[in-house]
């Protein structure tokens, strides 16, 4: 029954998302009025550089064929579909021969570390501080933080992040302004490295913590708000369980259920807001290397980044859904 | 009558009354730059790097520009690309929420499967892959365009959500068995219950949009001649304004965003809080 009525179901959602949205990463660049090669030959152009007719033309069939543009459209979605069962980006264009998968793998250890660490944190963060903000909605503590968030949830990953690298790397220098770790640094897990690894992605990695833990905060004190007002509450308070038990393994974790939903939905934003955060700090990870692929046009890159982040996010959304019943004893797929 | 009681109870919140005089000073401020005495598209009308005086209120850049007079034009430009995209995105998910909740069904199914998309893709890259096409033709109404085509997917579940609670209401069953043709149905008796809310998700959808255009600008996607608070800080960033220790400069861009987003939050917490029955009665209290 579980597989019939959602597993099957849910995985044909997954695969169809993959595939409209790799599908639409394809025709966007095909559709629009300006063709990837001209822009290219263009832009080698505005920086002055002169070519003779022979040289364009020569530039315009390897950028063609480079672009994976030759063909008619049929021949090239297959053969774009092919490519990419077999982890083929084709090469990039700013660093001209290096295939485009060896740059993302290079990034994509500092992303993936940034985002996961962040996102564990701020979800944790926020939802058990939330939820006991929620729970004391009377107190002092708990409408002071309550008003501190309210400045900070509406404020863009880029503005907290161009705020706090203003204020912490220029005005107080306290930590360093770009990059991952000290250019010279081998990387090694040495106690030396490690540290100026975590020294570099401090101020990025709490820009977002605290932007997201901001929102989760304040989604989870308006559950917990909620929770505290239903009858087991009364019930356990009046059957004098003490207070802390009550807070913590009646209402929080129960709160908290809700969230890991939210969090599936979230990840799309969450991964769009540390790619922007990486720009601001020049963080060595796939949005500086987007950045880069933008300033020097090279679709190739692009392409290759925005493919593997839709296929990286949608299964990281199902494989929450999937693990969801193992947290909430109250869905069973049946 | 009923409006007059409506901003009163408003006015009641303090954060209303906040965000009200913010966005009113910033829209003076938009308004100001009709009155400008200085073209925002020239460069070097002015000496360069000018520390606050009577004549330059804030003083100017390094591209001879006044930064007071520009910040006007750049409140303008922004609050002009988020109306577009702010409309023009609720008015694709009203009709979206409005369809999807009221046919149901196959119908239902398959606009919900494509908001669905919508929120799972990182949409940004997308739009970051929209925008390096289009960037040759990226002026004010475009960039809202642009951005209102992805501005719709969560507002229309909020939406959809309301109308299915609506079907179910005893009304709708009266119009539909007195014989009230559906469209009617729809726009006449519905969109009094979608309006307040579509409005407050416009408030919020500004304020994603006038973040997105500041985003795209800096990652150099938006047309750089047109003054935004997004192509602002981009110029100042440019030059090195951080470095330089230019503060005038590319403060004014980041204190004028922020408060603008502030006051955009905070009046949609407001009308949102107000609209839900739960939390008014906390507010209008007795009386």
């Amino acid at each position: 029954m579980f597989l019939r009525k959602y597993l099957i179901p849910r995985l044909i959602q997954y695969f169809l998302v993959i595939f409209l949205g790799i599908t639409i990463v394809f025709f966007i660049p095909r559709l629009a009025p300006t063709n990837p090669v001209e822009r290219t030959i263009a832009e080698i152009r505005s920086r002055g550089t002169y070519l003779d007719p022979a040289h364009i033309q020569a530039m315009v069939d390897a950028l063609t064929e480079m672009y994976g543009l030759s063909g008619s459209w049929l021949e090239q979605y297959k053969d774009f579909w092919v490519r990419l069962f077999h982890g083929d980006f084709g090469v990039s264009f700013f660093q001209f021969p290096t295939p485009v998968i060896t740059l993302i793998k290079n990034a994509l250890p500092w992303t993936v570390g940034l985002l996961f660490t962040t996102t564990m944190l701020s979800w944790l963060f926020g939802n058990i501080v939330g939820g006991m903000a929620g729970y004391a909605n009377n107190r002092f503590w708990s409408k002071i933080l309550d008003f501190f968030a309210m400045f900070i949830r509406p404020i863009p990953y880029y503005v907290v992040a161009l705020g706090l690298l203003i204020l912490f790397g220029y005005v107080y220098r306290v930590f360093p302004i770009s990059g991952g770790a000290t250019i010279g640094h081998r990387p090694a897990w040495t106690l030396a490295f490690v540290k100026d690894v975590l020294r570099h992605a401090f101020l990025p990695a709490f820009s977002m913590v605290l932007l997201g833990g901001a929102s989760w905060f304040q989604t989870s004190k308006l559950v917990v708000q909620n929770v505290k007002a239903e009858d087991f509450v009364q019930y356990a308070q009046l059957g004098g369980i003490r207070e802390r038990r009550i807070m913590f393994r009646y209402i929080i974790r129960n709160a908290m259920l809700p969230q890991i939903t939210n969090l599936a939905l979230s990840l799309g934003q969450i991964l769009s807001g540390a790619l922007i955060t990486e720009i601001v700090f020049s963080y060595p990870g796939l949005g500086h290397l987007l950045y880069s692929a933008i300033s020097t046009g090279d679709y190739n890159l692009i392409m290759g980044i925005i493919t593997l982040s839709i296929v990286t996010i949608t299964t990281l959304v199902l494989i929450v859904d999937l693990v969801y019943p193992l947290f909430d004893p109250r869905i069973r797929y049946k | 009558m009923a409006f007059g009681s409506t901003l009163r109870d408003l006015f009641r919140d303090y954060r209303f009354v906040v965000a009200f005089i913010v966005l009113l000073f910033l829209v003076t401020l938009a308004v100001m730059s009709f009155f400008s005495p200085y073209d925002p598209t020239l460069w070097y009308y002015a000496p360069r790097d000018l520390r606050p005086s009577n004549e330059h209120i804030l003083g100017t850049d390094s591209r001879g520009q006044d930064i007071f007079w520009q910040a006007t034009f750049a409140i303008r430009n922004s609050l002009i690309i988020s109306l577009v995209a702010g409309v023009i995105s609720r008015i694709i998910a009203v009709v979206v929420g409005l369809v999807a909740g009221y046919q149901g069904g196959r119908t239902d199914r398959v606009l919900m499967f494509i908001s669905d998309g919508f929120l799972v893709i990182p949409l940004f890259l997308i739009l970051v892959m929209l925008a390096m096409l289009i960037r040759d033709k990226m002026n004010i109404v475009n960039t809202g365009l642009l951005l209102a085509v992805f501005g719709w997917a969560w507002d229309a579940r909020v939406l959809r959500a309301q109308v299915l609670s609506l079907r179910e209401r005893e009304f709708t069953k009266t119009a539909v068995l007195s014989g009230t043709p559906t469209l009617q149905l729809v726009f006449k008796e519905y969109m009094p219950y979608i309006t307040p809310l579509a409005f407050s998700t416009l408030i919020n959808n500004m304020s994603w949009a006038i973040g997105m255009e500041m985003t795209l600008s800096i990652i150099g996607l938006t047309n750089m001649d047109i003054p935004t608070l997004g192509t602002n800080l981009k110029w100042a960033l440019n030059y090195q304004a951080i470095l330089m220790r230019r503060w005038y400069w590319i403060l004014t861009p980041v204190t004028l965003s922020v408060l603008l987003f502030i006051a955009l939050y905070w009046m949609s917490v407001s009308i949102s809080e107000y609209l839900d029955p739960r939390t008014r009665v906390q507010r209008v209290g007795g009386e």
